[in-house]
């Protein structure tokens, strides 16, 4: 498997936004994930997962144990701060404004879905454009694959976990087979493109 | 996709044309009702479906209901009707009449589910629920106190989550798919509409929930719609809010103390 390395572009410095989007096997990725990342980071990380619609809040617990950057559950109006990591809560769509606030909206499912990885990336992709890298990991739906087209749309960089080394292909498939992505990684690969993304990283 | 100033001229046309002002509400959302609509009623262009929504004035009802969002359940987040009959009910025992305000009530599942815990609690007789929400239409449902027979499993299992220890089913008929609640629960409820964001305060309050309403509002029109749920809130009385929903921007926070994890309020004296 090729390295995956980032090249020299303007693509690190300008990344605002990380946006991670996932379904079944996912949280494994970032149980694997948020650990590497070392303070201060130069983007804010923005999670989306598919879960029960339960508004308990273990999930956000389970995953703040495994990082020391402030990591929340979003709250209506939140701001969105390089730095931080941000979950979005079950049961709700998570959109962005232009004033880099959080916003929510309970409106209809998509993708049989609430939160909808669909519905936060084109929200962040009409927001911050090229600053943007959207990273889809494991999943059993389709959901995920038209926010990483409006991603690309929009300027920025669509990274896809690969689908042997993911617990549920299909959802890593559908995003390969339909949208144009830069990169297809392993979780090792991952860590390190997230890694090397990171500014304040030599 | 509609553009940033297409929005602006549309929510322009409609402030100006018919008196609805929703300019302070969230971009985001917005913007995603609009293309939904204008996908959903096939407007080859924006320009059709502006001049559609500035003549037609039939058009605009349609328009103004599916730009809100009406989605809604019965005892949505259990644990927070379970902390209602925990703390706040048994804190209106006393009163010799209970005002409850429901705004944004949709289409009534939250102000049945009151209805079933102030029930519970022996209080509905001495309750008035009052129940209103921008769009007469989900108005009108609520008024008939129908819903769809699908969802009540769901609702069964809130229901006991919430505390509930009757037979859920047993405060309704069922009948062809669809299910009509017990007449003493609408006798307790008077519904009408009632504008957050340009009408006032219409009576003083033991209890008001709003619960996600303000998601859709900027922090402008939050602190407004805020404001006014501040001054129709006697001394001792609660606000409640949607999960995700907070007072942590608002000027009037100080005012009130938070009850537990929930998203509950009490003023103080
Ligand atoms: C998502 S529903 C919430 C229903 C219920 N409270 C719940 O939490 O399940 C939001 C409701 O707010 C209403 N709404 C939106 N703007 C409003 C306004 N300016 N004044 C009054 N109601 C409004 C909508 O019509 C809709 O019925």
């Amino acid at each position: 498997m090729a390295e995956t390395e980032i090249k020299p572009t303007p693509e690190r410095s300008d990344c605002k936004v990380v946006l991670i989007g996932g379904s079944t096997g996912s949280i494994e990725v970032l149980l694997d994930l948020l650990p590497t990342l070392r303070a201060p980071l130069s983007f804010a990380i923005i999670i989306v997962l598919h879960r029960k619609n339960t508004a308990d809040s273990t999930l956000a617990d389970l995953l703040s144990h495994k990082t020391s950057l402030p990591l929340k559950e979003v709250d209506d109006k939140d701001s969105i701060t390089a730095g931080s990591i941000y979950l979005a809560p079950a049961d709700y769509h998570l959109l962005i404004e232009q004033n880099a606030t959080f916003s929510l909206d309970d409106s209809e499912k998509v993708n049989h879905s609430r939160p909808s990885i669909d519905v936060t990336f084109e929200s962040a992709a009409e927001i911050y454009g090229p600053s943007l890298v959207g990273v889809l990991l494991s999943g059993a739906n389709a959901d995920g694959k038209d926010g990483l087209i409006a991603i690309k749309k929009a300027g920025g960089l669509a990274v896809v976990q690969q689908p042997e080394t993911a617990q549920a292909a299909f959802m890593p498939q559908q995003a390969i087979l339909n949208a144009p992505i830069d990169y297809v990684v392993t979780i090792p690969e991952l860590i390190r493109f997230v890694n090397q993304l990171n500014s304040f990283n030599d | 996709m509609i553009e940033e100033q297409e929005v602006d001229l549309l929510l322009t046309d409609i402030l100006d044309i018919y008196g609805y002002d929703f300019t302070h509400y969230t971009r985001a959302s917005l913007k995603r009702r609009i293309n939904r609509l204008w996908t959903l009623d096939k407007f080859p262009s924006f320009a059709e479906l502006r001049y559609r929504v500035r003549t037609d004035a039939d058009y605009l009802k349609r328009f103004i209901e599916e730009l809100t969002v009406n989605v809604t359940e019965m005892f949505r987040d259990p644990l927070f009707y379970k902390t209602l009959r925990t703390q706040v009910l048994p804190s209106l025992m006393a009163k010799p009449f209970i005002r409850i305000w429901h705004a944004g009530c949709s289409t009534g599942e939250e102000v049945f589910s009151m209805a079933i815990i102030l029930k519970e609690a022996n209080l509905l007789t001495k309750s008035l629920l009052y129940a209103t929400d921008l769009n007469s239409e989900v108005l009108e449902t609520a008024r008939k106190g129908i819903f769809s027979l699908a969802p009540m499993k769901q609702y069964s299992e809130n229901y006991i989550l919430s505390g509930g220890t009757q037979d859920f089913s047993g405060y309704y008929t069922a009948h062809y798919g669809r299910v009509k609640f017990s007449e003493e629960f609408v006798q307790k409820m008077v519904f009408s509409t009632h504008n957050l964001v340009s009408d006032r305060s219409f009576n003083e309050f033991d209890l008001i929930l709003c619960r996600n309403v303000l998601i859709y509002f900027d922090k402008a029109l939050q602190e407004r719609v805020l404001t006014l749920f501040d001054e129709s809130l006697g001394p001792l009385s609660y606000l409640a809010l949607g999960a995700k929903e907070t007072l942590k921007f608002s000027t009037i926070q100080s005012r009130y103390r938070k009850i537990e994890n929930e998203k509950l309020w009490q003023k103080l004296k």
